[in-house]
């Protein structure tokens, strides 16, 4: 059985509940639905809002690294803090904030394997109390637009066939029978795909309890679609958090070395004029 | 506090598959409905009894996937 190619990327609900009141230590909480931190949540984790902390609220965009570096200082991180990210929907969202991190330079930040569905599966110990941070000191560096796709990059790598493009959304966004995800908004004007992108959902990369699949299943996953590295890859979904999972798992579980997350997504692709789009499978 | 009681189930509601997923936390169960494919939260509900919180949340649940169109 082999290895993730860089397994200390991950720490398990065993490490965290050991180690979490740690001082180099700082454990946040990602999640899809931005109530459940308020429900209880690791003690000593921090909470942070994809919607409102994690993007640029004005402009559709990542944080800048000014308040990149607001963010981490807010939340007592320093450059050499060990920040452990987890959230519900198996990490979705944490992998989005990790991706951010990994951006701006922050070297040593990993998810918890499993999230938050995990940790409330085990019938850990959690807590309402809101952490009281002091202030740190940060300087972010990049950010490293290697490990992301903008629209022009993805077109332009579509036309010259120059990488494979992943959509990891489900098979029925894939296909164009649903716009959206099922009981969520339609946020484009054209259902389908990227013409020959190929469909490898986002959860099967992923066990029933959360936790990423083995090496040798996500080899076996990707390389039947063609997916083995050899060729750079694009990651996408609908708004980029779903491919930030994908991406992390090609990147840090697999070890490609030339993978990025298209966080424009469908929702650009999609409403685009013009754009190459194919239906179907 | 100690997470309870946590457990999942899957049924389907209006054509669509939904994973039911209910926990205790202090004296408040907590239910949650995702839409499984792929996983996204489409109601959360709280309530007194396991029972309440998930009749509360397949109410939402099923008032939120009405609004999903399939387009042939």
């Amino acid at each position: 059985m082999s290895e993730y190619a860089h397994p200390e990327s991950l720490v398990s609900t065993d490490w965290v509940a050991e180690h979490h009141a740690d001082p180099n230590v700082r454990l946040v909480e990602v999640d899809v639905d931005t109530n459940a931190y308020n429900e209880g949540h690791i003690p000593g984790a921090y909470g942070w809002s994809w919607n409102t902390q994690l993007c640029d609220t004005l402009r559709r965009d990542i944080l800048t690294r000014k308040n990149f570096e607001k963010l981490m200082s807010d939340t007592g991180i320093s450059n050499s803090t060990k920040v452990i990210l987890y959230g519900d929907s198996n990490n979705w969202f944490a992998a989005w904030a990790l991706w951010q991190m990994k951006m701006y330079g922050h070297e040593d930040v990993r998810l918890m394997n499993g999230g938050r569905k995990k940790w409330l599966a085990e019938g850990r110990e959690v807590s309402t109390d809101l952490p009281a941070p002091s202030a740190s000191e940060y300087t972010a560096s990049g950010p490293d637009n290697s490990l992301r796709a903008f629209l022009d990059q993805v077109m332009a790598a579509w036309e010259g066939r120059s990488h494979e493009m992943v959509d990891v959304r489900s098979p029925a966004e894939f296909t164009g029978e649903i716009l959206a995800p099922p009981g969520l908004p339609e946020t484009c004007q054209r259902g389908g795909h990227i013409p020959r992108a190929r469909n490898i959902p986002w959860g099967k990369a992923c066990n029933d309890d959360g936790t990423f699949k083995s090496a040798d299943e996500l080899k076996a996953l990707y390389g039947a679609e063609g997916i083995d590295g050899a060729k750079p890859v694009i990651a996408y979904c609908r708004i980029g958090e779903r491919s930030s999972h994908t991406w992390f798992v090609l990147k840090y579980l697999l070890g490609f070395d030339r993978v990025s997350n298209y966080d424009g997504s469908w929702t650009e692709w999609g409403n685009l004029v013009g754009a190459p789009v194919e239906r179907g499978k | 506090m100690k997470v309870e009681h946590h457990a999942e189930r899957r049924l389907e509601i209006g054509g669509w598959e939904v994973n039911l997923r209910t926990y205790q936390i202090g004296d408040v169960y907590h239910c949650k409905a995702d839409n499984v494919s792929p996983g996204a939260t489409i109601a959360r509900t709280t309530g007194v009894t396991r029972e309440e919180a998930e009749q509360k949340a397949i109410a939402k649940a099923t008032e939120r996937l009405k609004a999903t169109i399939r387009r042939p």
